[in-house]
């Protein structure tokens, strides 16, 4: 460079590496604690210790019938409770798991011995609208489960995705059985 | 020269100007020292329209945000009561709201005009940049904009375009609750919409300077698409075009002030005026009118490419459809700018005009609807095709196979005399100088 001849170090060294390495150094180290600062606002983003603590939800199942299905909240999303038929539970099993879009049996959707209580987010896994099908009248799409009206995605009485742009199943949330008529989601 | 004139001989000018020549900045920028090409059309008001409706934005929003809350428990009824009880709130709601469809209008106008135009060719690739990124900052404020009411649209809108981004793979879902601040469209959702609804049109602002600054170097197209020459293809931007961009700014406003006084709802959707309830989607879901093609788009993709499912897929083709803009300056071969002298060219650009109205169209249409027996998804799914189409083999193509009309040797030329040119330039020149 013409100008190593002005800068003593770099006329010593021939190509002014050390000074290269300075420059180097501070700025890895200056992009390193910008990243730094930047985090805390990037978090500020996530949920909210707030928003986490309120996170769990109990339900008492007594007085949903054989066939009826209920909405409730949880984490502001509708969750539904299915209290299936065995018939249902029956047309769910029916059909190889190998052959869904989302592999997966009913037996892993539900707890063992509690076959009948189907418990899944009511939030349609394409883009996230409510799928029709909890009240009476509406369309339970094509294979008796659920049909989301927002891109006609059809799922099944497991709550599995069968037809549509969906690409998963409808997620079953974490719940434990409290007692026999009680769960606790979340 | 400006420096003789009166104005900048007044005194208090002079010294203003001796310590900020802030008067000879505003003349070189839009006044009598801005040469300006003397043929540009009506299509060249769209910019500064542009620029007025931005202006308006902030205005009419900084005096809703006197009156706005952003709670989910207070914001539909804060809206409600600017409607009702706030003087004129009515009026200052209505002009924002349809001053977002307006500036959408103008702004897609301003796009297609340098469509046709080629003023995306060099040397205003970065000019062209710049507008894309102004679309892009446009889209993102008036999608927070519109969740801002809260009602049902708003609240399913903005889960389903926030749920777009759970299909990017591994870190989608991370993405979502980082952007939503929760597990679903919530208080903390709305609140930082708010904050970033307020933020953005400042930052067009600043982009709108950068793509202001890029214009000024080589100056503006104009339909012959040629470079202007020297003094006689040039007039100055005042008074020639600030007196033109005034008269196309009442015709503008005459439209503009009809719609806000009597058909303010016309580009709403009734479902707004339901406050937001997460239970319950309503029945058929359709983003604010000025998203439809692209909504179409995203909608088209229901099958999976390769590796990439569906719903990856339909984001990806959605947002590729704008991203594919910023290499238009390159998949446009053809040397010549102007569309008035590409015969082919001509008829591709309407074809494509065409695909995206019906885009549009399909877009506000339920996902499962037809027409005469034909379902609007193989529509859609045929007119997505052939938007990436135009840009990735016709115009590439076009560049090489289509031989464009003789070009006239200047602008002004056709008009102070001189030999034949193209039918159809000829007549134009005149119309505006
Ligand atoms: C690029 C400029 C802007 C665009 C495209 C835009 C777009 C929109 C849209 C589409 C709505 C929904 C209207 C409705 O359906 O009710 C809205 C609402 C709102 N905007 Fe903007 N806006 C812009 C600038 C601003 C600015 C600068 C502010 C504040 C300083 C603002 C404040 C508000 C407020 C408070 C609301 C909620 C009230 C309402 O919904 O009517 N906007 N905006
Ligand atoms: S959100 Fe359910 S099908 Fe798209």
């Amino acid at each position: 460079m013409g100008s190593s001849a002005t800068s003593p170090q770099a006329g010593h060294h021939g190509s002014g590496t050390r000074r290269d390495f300075l420059y180097l150094a501070a700025g890895g180290f200056g992009a390193v604690g910008a990243g730094a600062a930047l985090w805390p606002f990037i978090h500020s983003m996530n949920p909210a210790a707030d928003v986490l603590a309120l996170a769990s939800t109990e339900v008492d199942l007594k007085p949903i019938q054989a066939g009826q299905r209920i909405t409730v909240t949880w984490r502001g999303k509708p969750v539904f409770i299915d209290n299936r038929t065995a018939d249902q539970i029956k047309a769910a099993r029916d059909v190889a798991a190998t052959e869904l879009p989302d592999p997966q049996t009913d037996q892993k959707r539900v707890k063992a011995g509690k076959d009948q209580w189907l418990v899944v987010l009511g939030v349609c896994t394409h883009l996230g609208c409510v799928p029709l099908g909890q009240k009476t009248g509406e369309s339970k799409g094509e294979y008796g489960g659920w049909f989301c009206p927002c891109h006609g995605s059809h799922y099944d009485t497991s709550g599995r995705i069968r037809k549509g742009p969906a690409p998963k199943n409808l997620e079953v949330p974490e719940f434990t059985f409290v007692n026999d008529t009680l769960i606790r989601i979340g | 020269m400006a420096k003789d004139n009166a104005f900048f001989n007044n005194p208090t000018v002079k010294w203003i100007e001796h310590r900020l020549p802030i008067f000879s900045f505003v003349d070189h920028s839009l006044g009598s020292q801005y040469p300006t090409p003397r043929n540009l059309n009506y299509w060249w008001n769209f910019g500064s329209l542009a620029g007025f409706m931005l202006v308006v934005m902030i205005l009419s929003g900084v005096f809703l945000a006197m009156n706005y809350t952003p709670h989910v428990d207070h914001a539909f009824n804060s809206v409600e009561r600017v409607m009702r009880d706030v003087n004129y709130g009515w009026l200052i709601r209505y002009i924002h709201m349809n001053g977002a469809s307006m500036f959408f209008i103008v702004v897609y106008i301003h796009i297609f005009r340098g469509l046709y135009f080629g003023s995306y060719k060099p040397p205003r690739e970065i000019l062209w940049w710049l507008g894309i990124v102004i679309l892009l900052l446009m889209m993102a404020t008036a999608f927070m904009g519109y969740v801002l009411p809260w009602g049902q649209m708003s609240f399913w809108g903005a889960t389903v375009i926030t749920n777009l981004f759970s299909a990017i793979p591994l870190v989608g879902d991370k993405i979502v609750t980082l952007l939503w601040g929760g597990f679903s469209v919530d208080n903390a959702t709305l609140n930082r919409f708010f904050a970033l609804h307020y933020l953005l049109p400042f930052v067009i602002a600043g982009v709108v300077v950068l793509h202001i600054w890029a214009l000024h170097v080589h100056g503006s197209n104009n339909p012959l698409g040629i470079d202007t020459r020297g003094p006689q293809d040039t007039i100055p931007f005042h008074p020639y075009y600030t007196i033109k961009d005034a008269f196309g700014l009442a015709v503008f406003m005459i439209i503009f002030a009809f719609v806000v006084f009597f058909a303010p709802n016309f580009f709403g959707e009734p479902d707004n005026y339901i406050p937001a309830n997460p239970m319950v989607t309503p029945a058929h879901i359709v983003p604010e009118w000025y998203f439809l093609p692209f909504y179409a788009i995203l909608r088209s993709i229901t099958f999976n490419i390769l590796f990439i499912d569906a719903k990856l897929g339909g984001v990806l083709a959605m947002f590729g459809s704008i991203l594919i803009l910023f290499l238009l300056p390159w998949l446009d071969t053809s040397r010549v700018r102007s569309g008035l002298f590409r015969p082919i060219f001509q008829v591709f650009y309407w074809i494509f005009f065409v695909v995206c109205l019906l885009l549009g169209w399909v877009g506000g249409q339920a996902a499962d609807a037809t027409v005469m027996g034909i379902p609007l998804l193989r529509i859609g799914q045929f007119c997505t095709f052939w938007y990436f189409f135009h840009f990735v083999a016709i115009l590439p193509l076009l560049g090489w196979f289509e031989r464009p009309r003789p070009l006239p040797i200047s602008i002004s030329q056709p008009v102070l005399g001189g030999g034949r040119v193209a039918a159809g330039a000829a007549a134009k020149p005149m119309e505006k100088a």
